[in-house]
């Protein structure tokens, strides 16, 4: 059973801001889902592998040689702020 | 002169290159219909265009574009608010390759937000209409790209499919929707949902068309290591008959949640598929009813990684005067992302957060390890499985929005193969009455769309588009399915 607590501590990892009546739904919804996904743990799974892929890949390493990338001004051109060349943000510890 | 807008793209291919067709001509048609539609489709309409030349293979189709790929110049937001404004410096693998061979962009289509959703409600420039039944979803996350394509407001439109998002839009709207094998096409360019499932695919109006898009979008590509290209080139699907072809349905199947319409539908699907000298078969899928439980931690837990990078600081809206670095975060991810997205991120956060992981994340990925083991064991009886490809026809607007349990249960036939990787294909089967009751004849009113999911195994589509192919020939759609429409 997922608790408002529960709710208030995964959005605060999530770095999402929910007003009182998402953090109210959200309670319910996520019990219902993770209620639903528990139905998991009739499965006996000692020793499966998880999946990491489901085609084989190989995986080929490109040489390790410099080449062009994204220009500073196209990296910069959907940025909310800019500052000095890199992206403006607000600062951290205020 | 024909009418170019009643036409295939494979047909309007021909038809420019002998000159029966003029390209710009057919782009400024779609363009004119696109700027005008009612349904929603569309986000956006692209320039008038200039084909350069008649012999590119593709030569001046026009392609309507699900606004999850990036174009380079071209406002790109997944239907999300908090991308607002954000115009890619580059275009999505797959469409650059679509205009290489001479497609020309047509526009953005509509779509659930970050491709989460199985209606097309949650966007954020609101709900698509069903151009069969306006009060009705044309299903989801590509709904737009489905129902622009069955309105006639494109030939054909690209869509992505991470748990169906293009096979149950296209049984929705009355068309076919290919899901590649996971691999087969770059994900280069479209903004990531669940990165191990995410892949992009046709809508289109028949077969061949399908087989056509695919050739063109397929392929390697150094920008994405996890693409892998065809084991085979894409050939024009052939009407070979289906004799000796094992079609297995998964046994058993609990029906209890599907309409009796689209039972009966399915049932003269098999039966049209046993006079082409398809052998029906039953395979056992053991863990096909766990599937949506390890979609539904799997699929959010990816996309709360995938969607940490929407924060504010390099590109999209930021809230506005933050207090701090963290304000600013939670308040632009706060406003800037709908109801489903941050439903999905709290999941899976959760399922991904200490004392969670083995619980939920790592065991959903063991579910998919049997699931896997189950299709290859099935594979070993059989040519292809089939089933619906959704338990109903398309519902009302609005009927499930504030239950997405009930939302999430649409995906039962489809999750299983996304889980797997597998191709799998939706084409039209036949008519259901509105409420899904009972099968109906073509020119029934209010009939809506039933979709046959054909799945094959790992890069066999040129065999799964034969099969699709012989089907469609051999139905009284086979013409055209988007001229069902009532409308």
């Amino acid at each position: 059973m997922i608790t408002p607590e529960d709710v208030s501590y995964v959005a605060r990892l999530a770095r999402l801001q929910l007003s009182e009546e998402e953090q109210e739904r959200m309670t319910r919804e996520l019990s219902a889902v993770l209620g639903y996904v528990e139905h998991m743990n009739e499965l006996e799974l000692d020793g499966v592998e998880p999946t990491a892929r489901v085609v084989d890949l190989v995986n080929v390493l490109r040489e390790d040689t410099p080449r062009p990338s994204l220009p500073l001004e196209k990296a910069l051109e959907n940025a909310p702020d800019e500052a000095d060349g890199g992206f403006g943000v607000p600062a951290a510890g205020s | 002169m024909r009418d170019l807008l009643n036409l295939t793209a494979a047909q309007a291919v021909a038809a420019i290159k002998i000159g029966e067709a003029d390209a710009s001509e057919l782009h400024a048609l779609y363009r004119e219909r696109a700027g005008t539609e009612s349904i929603n489709s569309y986000v956006s309409v692209g320039d008038a265009v200039t084909p350069e030349s008649v012999d590119a293979p593709l030569a001046g189709v026009p392609i309507a574009v699900k606004d999850l790929f990036c174009v380079e110049g071209i406002e790109t937001r997944a239907c999300s608010k908090i991308l607002t404004g954000y115009i890619p410096p580059y275009t999505a693998t797959a469409i650059s390759k679509l205009q290489e061979a001479g497609a020309s962009y047509l526009g953005k289509t509509n779509m659930d937000e970050f491709a989460m959703g199985s209606s097309n409600e949650n966007s954020a420039f609101g709900a698509v209409r069903n151009p069969w039944d306006e009060s009705r979803v044309p299903g989801g996350s590509s709904g737009g790209s489905a129902a622009a394509v069955a309105a006639g407001l494109a030939p054909w439109a690209t869509g992505t499919d991470t748990g169906g998002s293009i096979r149950q839009p296209a049984a929705f709207c009355g068309l076919v929707g290919l899901k590649p094998t996971y691999g087969a096409i770059s994900r280069y360019g479209m903004i990531a949902f669940a990165s191990s499932l995410d892949q992009a695919g046709p809508i289109t109006r028949d077969v061949t068309d399908a087989a056509l898009m695919l050739k063109y979008m397929q392929g390697k590509d150094e920008m994405d290591s996890t693409s892998t290209g065809m084991n085979e080139d894409v050939a024009t699907p052939s009407n070979e008959s289906l004799a000796g072809k094992k079609f297995a349905i998964p046994a058993p199947i609990d029906w209890s949640g599907v309409q009796s319409g689209v039972k009966e539908v399915f049932d003269i699907a098999c039966k049209r598929i046993e006079a082409l000298g398809g052998e029906l078969t039953e395979v056992p899928l053991p863990h096909a009813d766990y599937a949506l439980s390890a979609y539904y931690v799997i699929a959010p837990a990816e996309a709360s990684a995938n969607l940490s990078r929407f924060d504010g600081v390099r590109f999209g809206e930021r809230a506005a005067d933050p207090t701090g670095l963290t304000d600013m975060y939670e308040r632009t991810r706060g406003e800037g992302f709908g109801p489903e997205v941050k439903r999905r991120i709290m999941l899976g956060t959760y399922a991904l957060s200490s004392g969670y992981y083995d619980a939920y994340y790592n065991r959903a990925q063991q579910v998919r390890t049997k699931i896997l083991e189950d299709y290859a064991a099935a594979f070993a009886n059989c040519d292809f499985i089939i089933t619906p490809t959704a338990p109903s026809v398309a519902f009302g607007i609005g009927e499930k929005i504030d239950d997405p349990l009930s939302m999430y249960l649409g995906d039962l036939f489809t999750v299983p193969v996304s889980l797997a990787g597998l191709p799998a294909i939706s084409v039209p089967a036949g008519l259901a009455t509105s409420d899904g009751s009972a099968a109906v004849e073509p020119d029934a009113d209010g009939a809506l769309p039933v979709g046959l999911q054909i799945v094959a195994p790992h890069f066999k589509e040129n065999a799964l588009l034969d099969a699709a192919y012989a089907f469609e020939k051999a139905t009284d759609f086979a013409d055209g399915p988007w001229t069902w429409s009532a409308s």
